[in-house]
């Protein structure tokens, strides 16, 4: 199964023919990611990839003809909430936004009208997400992954790598990894992965990865104390030493007021029954002290 | 980005929003003449405020009212260059005294975990509202603007009983939408008033007059969005950021200056983030966050650089790069340039994984580097490094003593 991403994603990279949207859509491919179309308006005609991907001017016209279910957007910030909106409007599932720097507002409008179409997005400012052996669809380096069993959920792009490749040195597979962003308007939550992760048959223990700035942890937590209480998992807390007030590159990580504090979080994690890691380096040892055998 | 006191009240006012006269005075003498315009318009007392982005202005003394001009200049005198948590006061902001009936506070807010726009109203005005939502949570009322049309008439009139200001309900509702109109138009992620206050004042006629003002405004800008407002860029207060964040932001990168002695250069913000955390959990103290960004490239790597050895505290480095867009061997290449250019030896462990690792570990091999393979061993290393520094220093200054 895994979630969001699978053998079952058709693809259409939004902003294709630019420099990040095309080295990442090969790269997607190359991991085994059915990338049926691309989208640039007014470069409607061309194909790119090794003439392998159709390039269309509008997302309604790639998925009527290529039956594209999953879309991933490399637009520039300016125009990057109206490609989410344009793939929701066209009919697309599942909508992940790799771009950084959006205002928060704008993703408010955007993450509204996703969610009137009944889809989901996932980011912005995310690496995507991949399940291993089955699809990559975002920026996530493939090398790093392991087919296995253990869901990853993380707010971060490359302390996401840095966990990953230490379940991966370990021997602890992954059935997904998803990124879900930095910003602090984002269109898929902790709580909606964890509850995506509880009802996959394919994953069996959970690695949440979060760090300071609002309360999307302690929410996630409280609720994974109920819902997976035998399930293993762990955490890390990234910004334990970072200063309040301060906006620690992440437009979202920022203790304000004295909410949001990795203390906080840790404690809440805690309470809820994750082992919560000093490193991440430690994640797969505290795995497997809370039971996993995968 | 924060904004001072008086520009947020600009751009309330800008938004057609009741805010009382003020001027803002750069001097005693300023405050002078301003006091005594104000005090000749018919005010019986003017108020003085530091304007500093901290909060608890007033507890650490630089709010304070006068009498006669002669008074707001020595008052004025006072609070200017005075210390309020760190912040050097350069300005206040003189004003009427307001002769209060009640206070209250209102304030729109990004609401994360909703997505969305939150109205806080509260009859509890004057204090923080961290305060209230601890002493007395029940005293907030919140409300959601609607995600894409906003706050609607019968949202703000229920707001508006609720907080108990039925008798003005029509000021009441049009500063309810005015701030969420504040918000949209400005890109913020807070417009706060408090107090929100109804005050008594003599009208023109000589008639006593109650009305609905706000008396004290904070503004936090979106940073995302400062781009398509390029006039909001001059209202931002030097004191905010320290130099070298500046020279960094312009450069691309983020970088905020910290107290400690070991310098850090990650990419991404959460490995950043964390590299601060191991090496306090290694035993030493991260002199900075430093994040190069996605795709980093070796003259930024080497901008990256000086910026970290101009921290005359600085005495070890901390390189770690997790290579996805990032290619080592780019950053490599840049850290080789960046040490030529170097006017002061400072040991450097770098790590460097993922895209061409292999190529990077060769370059710094052949330039001689100290290289760790994990992030924890990375992080010791560095310790170790800032420990042996400081040591010979100490060694060094017995020497010269």
């Amino acid at each position: 199964m895994s979630i969001l991403v699978g053998r079952d994603t058709r693809l259409v990279v939004q902003g294709i023919t630019g420099r990040e949207g095309g080295f990442h859509a090969q790269a997607s491919r190359e991991y085994g990611t059915d990338v049926v179309a691309g989208v640039t308006p007014g470069k409607g005609g061309q194909r790119v990839l090794d003439d392998a991907v159709p390039v269309f001017d509008t997302v309604t016209e790639a998925v009527r003809e290529t039956g594209a279910n999953t879309s991933l957007i490399f637009v520039p910030a300016a125009g990057a909430p109206d490609a989410v909106m344009e793939a929701a409007d066209a009919g697309i599932a599942t909508i992940f936004c790799i771009t950084e720097g959006i205002p928060a507002l704008d993703m408010v409008a955007a993450v509204e009208v996703v969610r009137e179409h009944g889809a989901r997005l996932i980011g912005p400012n995310c690496p995507g997400a991949t399940s291993p052996g089955r699809a990559k669809v975002g920026i996530i380096p493939g090398s790093i992954h392991r087919e296995g069993r253990v869901g990853v959920v993380s707010r971060s792009g490359t302390l996401t790598y840095e966990a990953v490749q230490a379940m991966t040195d370990a021997g602890l597979g992954q059935s997904t990894c998803v990124g879900i962003g930095g910003d602090p308007i984002i269109g898929t939550t902790f709580l909606d992965v964890l509850q995506l992760f509880a009802v996959d048959k394919e994953t069996d223990a959970i690695v949440l990865i979060g760090e300071i700035g609002g309360a999307a942890e302690e929410t996630a937590a409280a609720w994974a104390g109920e819902h997976l209480a035998d399930v293993p998992k762990v955490a890390f807390i990234a910004g334990r030493t970072a200063p309040e007030g301060k906006r620690m590159g992440h437009a979202g990580a920022i203790i304000s007021g004295g909410a949001g504090t990795a203390a906080s979080k840790v404690a809440a994690l805690e309470a809820a029954g994750f082992r919560v890691a000093g490193s991440p380096t430690e994640l797969p040892g505290l795995l497997r002290d809370a039971g996993y055998r995968g | 980005m924060k904004l001072q006191e008086a520009d947020a009240k600009s751009l309330l006012v800008a938004q057609g929003l009741p805010v009382p006269a003020w001027t803002v005075a750069h001097t005693a003498g300023e405050a002078r003449d301003a006091a005594a315009a104000f005090l000749e318009a018919g005010a019986d007392k003017v108020v003085i405020k530091a304007q500093v982005l901290v909060g608890g202005r007033g507890k650490a003394g630089g709010v304070k009212l006068a009498g006669s001009p002669a008074e707001a200049e020595q008052v004025a005198g006072g609070i200017l260059g005075m210390d309020i948590k760190g912040m050097t006061v350069r300005k206040v902001l003189v004003g009427p005294a307001a002769d209060i009936v009640k206070e209250f506070y209102l304030a729109a807010v990004l609401d994360r975990a909703e997505r969305g726009i939150l109205l806080m109203g509260s009859a509890e005005g004057g204090v923080e509202i961290e305060t209230v939502a601890e002493e007395n949570p029940a005293a907030i009322i919140r409300l959601h603007a609607h995600p894409l049309l906003g706050l609607q008439d019968f949202g703000a009139r229920e707001l508006a009983f609720a907080m108990g200001l039925g008798a003005h309900l029509k000021a009441a509702v049009a500063m309810a939408k005015g701030l969420v109109t504040t918000m949209k138009a400005y890109d913020a992620d807070l417009v706060e008033v408090n107090p929100l206050a109804i005050v008594r004042e003599t009208g023109a006629d000589g008639a006593i007059v109650e009305r609905l003002v706000c008396l004290d405004a904070k503004i936090t800008l979106d940073d995302s969005a400062l781009e398509r407002h390029p006039g909001l860029e001059a209202l931002r207060d030097p004191d905010e950021e320290a130099p070298e964040d500046k020279e960094a932001r312009e450069a691309g990168l983020t970088f905020i200056k910290l107290d400690g002695t070991i310098g850090c250069m990650v990419n991404g913000a959460g490995l950043a983030m964390t590299t601060m955390d191991l090496v306090k959990r290694a035993g030493g103290e991260p002199a900075n966050f430093l994040d190069i960004g996605g795709g980093a490239r070796a003259d930024k790597v080497a901008h990256a650089m000086r910026l970290i050895l101009a921290d005359p505290k600085v005495n070890a480095i901390l390189v770690n790069i997790f290579g996805g867009i990032t290619r080592g061997d780019e950053v490599a290449r840049g850290l080789i340039e960046a040490r030529a250019q170097q006017t002061r030896e400072v040991p450097m462990i770098v790590r460097i994984v993922g895209t061409n690792a292999a190529e990077a570990a060769t370059l710094l091999e052949e330039a001689n580097f100290q290289t760790a393979a994990s992030l924890d061993e990375a992080a010791a290393k560095a310790v170790q490094a800032s420990r042996a520094a400081d040591a010979a220093g100490a060694a060094s200054a017995n020497v010269t003593a």
